[in-house]
C-alpha cells in the first residue's frame, strides 16, 4: 500500500513538471503558433538568477537567501522579465515569418541564453540549497513523501486552477483565447495583439521559473543544462495533447509523468538506464496513432 | 527532359566543388597543423550540412534530428575499426565477429552511411506521417532517444565515457572527397524525379498530392539519403579527431549544422555550402579574438561563450532580414552567359 502510494505521488509530481512546463509552451504556440525553444533555458536563467556570478564549484547564493515569501515572486519576476524581454526583442520582429523560422530563432535565442551563463558561471554544475525545509519527509498512510513532492502537486493543480480562473473569467484571459483561436479574427474585433502575446509570454516565463525554483530545490544542483530535459519532455507533451491545446498539453505531462515512473518501477534493473529512451519510443507509437494528438485543437488542422 | 536539366545545373556542383578544392589548396599552401585541422573540420561540417540540405531544404521539414545519424555512423567507426584488443577493453558487449573486424577507414564510413541510412528508414517510415512542427519535434525526440540508448548502453558504446583509439586519419584529401561525393550526390538527388517532387510537395503541398506525389514516400527517400550523408559524416568525423562520445553528435552538432544551414538558406544546395564556409570563418576569427584578447589582459580570461553568443545573434538578425538566408532561393551558377542564350531563362527555374 504504502509503496504503491509513493509510486503514485512519485508519478503526480514529475507529471506535475512536465505539465507545467507543457503548459508554457503550450500557451506561446497559442497565440503566435511559436515553438519555443528558448523555455529551457528560461528555466535555466531563473535558477542562476538567484546566483552571484562565479565560476567556482560551490554557488554564492545571492537572492536565494531572501525568505521564501520574496524569493519566490523574485524567481517568478526574473523568468517572466526574461520571456518578455525575448519577446520585445526577438521574437516581436518575427511576427509575419513562418512557424520554422521562428522555431530556429528561438533556438538561437536560447543557445545565447545558455552561452551567457555559461560565460557567467561555467558549465560545472553548482551546488545550491535552496529553501532546504522541502526536502523533509511528511508521512501520508505509511509513505514518506517528501515534502516538496507534495507541494510541487497541490501547486501544479493550484496553477491550473488559477489559469482556467484566468482565461475563463478575466477579460484578459478572454482575449487571450479568443487569439488563439484565430489571432487575425480577434485582432479585427479589437484585441490588442502585443499585449495578448507578452501576457502569454509572461505566463510562460513565470512557469519556467516556477519549474526552477521545484527542480532547483528537488535536486540541490544548478546546472546550465537543467532545462534541457524538461522541456524536451514538454514539447513532446505538447505534440502528444495535440498542439495548441492547453488541456492537452497538461493531460500529456501528467501521462509522460506516469509512463516514465511506471516504467522505473516495471523495467528489469539493466533496462532502467533506458527509461527515457522507451518513453521517447512510447511516444513515437502514440503519433502513429494519432499524429494530430490526443485532443487536437481546432483551428490548428491545416487548411486548404 | 532529366539530361538537359542536368546540363543546366550541373555548374552549381561543379562550382561548389572547385570552392571546396581551393580551401584544400590553401591548406597545403599554409601547410600548418592546427590549419589543417580547421579545413578538415570545414570539410566535415560541408558533408553534415549537405547531409541536412538534402532533407530540410527539399522537403521544408526542420529536423533537429539528424546528429543522431551522424552519431550511428560515429559509433560505427568505432566498431569496425579499433584494434580488436582495444575494444575488448572498451566495449566488452561486441559479439565476436564485430570484435574481431578491423576495416580501413573509408570502408567504415560506407558501412557508417548504409546503416545510418538503415535506421533512417526504420525511423523515417514512422516520423514521415507527421509533418510540420510535430515532425520537427518527433525528430528532436528521435535524437534524444538516440542520444540516451548510445549514453546508456555500457557495453557496447562505453556509455559516456569517450571511446579512444580510432585510428586518426590526418591528411585533408578524403574528407574533401567525401565532401565532393555529399555535394555531387545532393545535387544529383535535388534535380531526380523524387527530389523534384518533393520539393513541388514543399511548396504547394496540395497540388503536389493532387498530382500523384506520395508525400510521406518522398519525404522518406530524402530523409534515408541524408541519414546515409550524416551517417558518413560521422564516422569521419571520429577519424578526423579519434574519439567519439555520444555528446558530441548531441545538441551543439545540431545547432551549428542547422544554424549554418539557416545562414547559408536551406532553399538550395549553395546556400549549404556556403553557409559552412561562411560561419567557420566567423567562428575562427572569433577563435582568435577570443586568444588575442587573452594575451593583452592580466588576470582576466576572455570566458568561452563569447563565440557561441556571437553565432547565436548573427542567426537571429540573419533570420530577422534574410529570412531565407544569404543565398535566397538561388543556386550559384553561371548567371551572365544562361541569360544571354534565348532559350536559356525560358523553364523555370530550379
Amino acid at each position: 500500500m504504502g509503496s504503491l502510494l509513493q509510486i503514485v505521488f512519485d508519478a503526480l509530481a514529475l507529471g506535475s513538471l512536465y505539465a507545467l512546463a507543457a503548459l508554457g509552451i503550450a500557451l506561446i504556440f497559442g497565440v503566435m503558433r511559436l515553438v519555443n525553444f528558448a523555455h529551457g533555458d528560461v528555466i535555466a536563467f531563473s535558477v542562476f538568477a538567484l546566483l552571484w556570478p562565479s565560476v567556482d564549484a560551490v554557488a554564492i547564493v545571492f537572492a536565494g537567501n531572501l525568505p521564501w515569501f520574496l524569493l519566490i515572486p523574485f524567481a517568478l519576476a526574473i523568468g517572466a522579465g526574461l520571456s518578455v524581454l525575448s519577446e520585445i526583442v526577438v521574437f516581436r520582429r518575427f511576427r509575419r515569418a513562418n512557424p520554422a523560422t521562428m522555431m530556429i530563432a528561438s533556438f538561437a535565442l536560447g543557445f545565447v541564453i545558455r552561452y551567457f551563463l555559461l560565460m557567467l558561471f561555467s558549465s560545472r554544475p553548482k551546488s545550491i540549497s535552496l529553501l532546504p525545509a522541502l526536502s523533509q519527509p511528511v508521512e501520508i498512510f505509511g509513505a514518506r513523501i517528501p515534502l516538496l513532492q507534495l507541494i510541487t502537486i497541490v501547486v501544479t493543480i493550484a496553477v491550473l486552477f488559477g489559469l482556467i480562473a484566468f482565461l475563463r473569467r478575466t477579460r484578459f484571459g478572454l482575449e487571450m483565447r479568443a487569439a488563439a483561436e484565430n489571432f487575425t479574427m480577434a485582432r479585427m474585433l479589437g484585441v490588442r495583439a502585443n499585449r495578448v502575446i507578452m501576457g502569454a509570454f509572461a505566463l510562460s516565463g513565470a512557469l519556467a521559473a516556477a519549474i526552477a525554483l521545484i527542480l532547483g530545490s528537488q535536486t540541490g544542483t544548478a546546472n546550465i543544462m537543467m532545462g534541457a530535459n524538461v522541456m524536451l519532455m514538454a514539447f513532446i507533451a505538447t505534440v502528444i495533447g495535440g498542439m495548441g491545446s492547453l488541456a492537452g498539453a497538461v493531460l500529456a505531462g501528467f501521462l509522460l509523468g506516469a509512463v516514465a515512473t511506471v516504467m522505473q518501477v516495471i523495467l528489469p534493473p539493466d533496462a532502467r538506464a533506458f527509461r527515457d529512451a522507451f518513453v521517447y519510443g512510447a511516444v513515437i507509437l502514440v503519433l502513429i496513432f494519432r499524429p494530430q494528438g490526443l485532443l487536437s485543437a481546432r483551428g490548428t488542422k491545416e487548411r486548404v | 527532359m532529366s539530361l538537359s536539366v542536368a546540363r543546366r545545373t550541373i555548374a552549381t556542383p561543379v562550382f561548389l566543388g572547385l570552392l571546396l578544392v581551393a580551401f584544400a589548396l590553401v591548406a597545403l599552401a599554409v601547410g600548418s597543423k592546427p590549419f589543417n585541422q580547421t579545413i578538415i573540420d570545414i570539410f566535415l561540417k560541408v558533408i553534415f550540412v549537405v547531409g541536412l540540405w538534402v532533407f530540410i531544404g527539399n522537403s521544408g521539414v526542420i529536423s533537429f534530428g539528424h546528429t543522431a545519424f551522424a552519431c550511428l555512423g560515429g559509433y560505427v567507426a568505432a566498431w569496425t575499426t579499433i584494434k580488436p584488443m582495444m575494444k575488448g577493453m572498451s566495449m566488452p558487449g561486441l559479439p565476436d565477429w564485430l570484435m574481431q573486424t578491423e576495416i580501413p577507414f573509408w570502408a567504415s564510413a560506407v558501412v557508417a552511411a548504409g546503416w545510418a541510412a538503415l535506421w533512417a528508414l526504420i525511423f523515417g517510415s514512422v516520423l514521415m506521417r507527421l509533418s510540420g512542427i510535430a515532425a520537427s519535434i518527433a525528430t528532436f525526440a528521435m535524437l534524444a532517444m538516440v542520444n540516451s540508448i548510445y549514453s546508456n548502453w555500457d557495453s557496447v558504446t562505453a556509455a559516456t565515457s569517450s571511446v579512444v583509439g580510432i585510428p586518426i586519419v590526418r591528411s585533408i584529401w578524403p574528407y574533401l572527397i567525401a565532401a565532393l561525393i555529399a555535394v555531387f550526390a545532393a545535387w544529383a538527388y535535388g534535380i531526380s524525379r523524387h527530389g523534384l517532387a518533393l520539393r513541388a510537395a514543399r511548396d504547394e503541398p496540395t497540388a503536389a498530392a493532387a498530382s500523384g506525389i506520395d508525400i510521406p514516400a518522398a519525404r522518406l527517400i530524402a530523409f534515408v539519403i541524408s541519414g546515409a550523408i550524416m551517417g558518413m559524416g560521422g564516422a569521419l568525423y571520429a577519424h578526423s579527431i579519434g574519439i567519439v562520445t555520444p555528446d558530441t553528435f548531441y545538441l551543439g552538432l545540431a545547432f551549428i549544422t542547422l544554424s549554418m544551414l539557416v545562414v547559408g538558406g536551406m532553399g538550395s544546395l549553395s546556400g549549404a555550402v556556403l553557409g559552412v564556409l561562411i560561419l567557420s570563418s566567423l567562428i575562427q576569427i572569433l577563435r582568435w579574438l577570443e586568444a588575442g584578447v587573452d594575451i593583452g589582459t592580466t588576470t582576466f580570461a576572455l570566458p568561452g561563450g563569447v563565440q557561441e553568443i556571437a553565432l547565436g545573434a548573427v542567426m537571429i538578425l540573419i533570420l530577422m532580414f534574410r529570412p531565407a538566408g544569404i543565398m535566397g532561393n538561388r543556386d550559384l551558377s553561371l548567371p551572365r552567359k544562361a541569360a544571354s542564350e534565348p532559350e536559356g531563362l525560358k523553364g523555370p527555374k530550379t
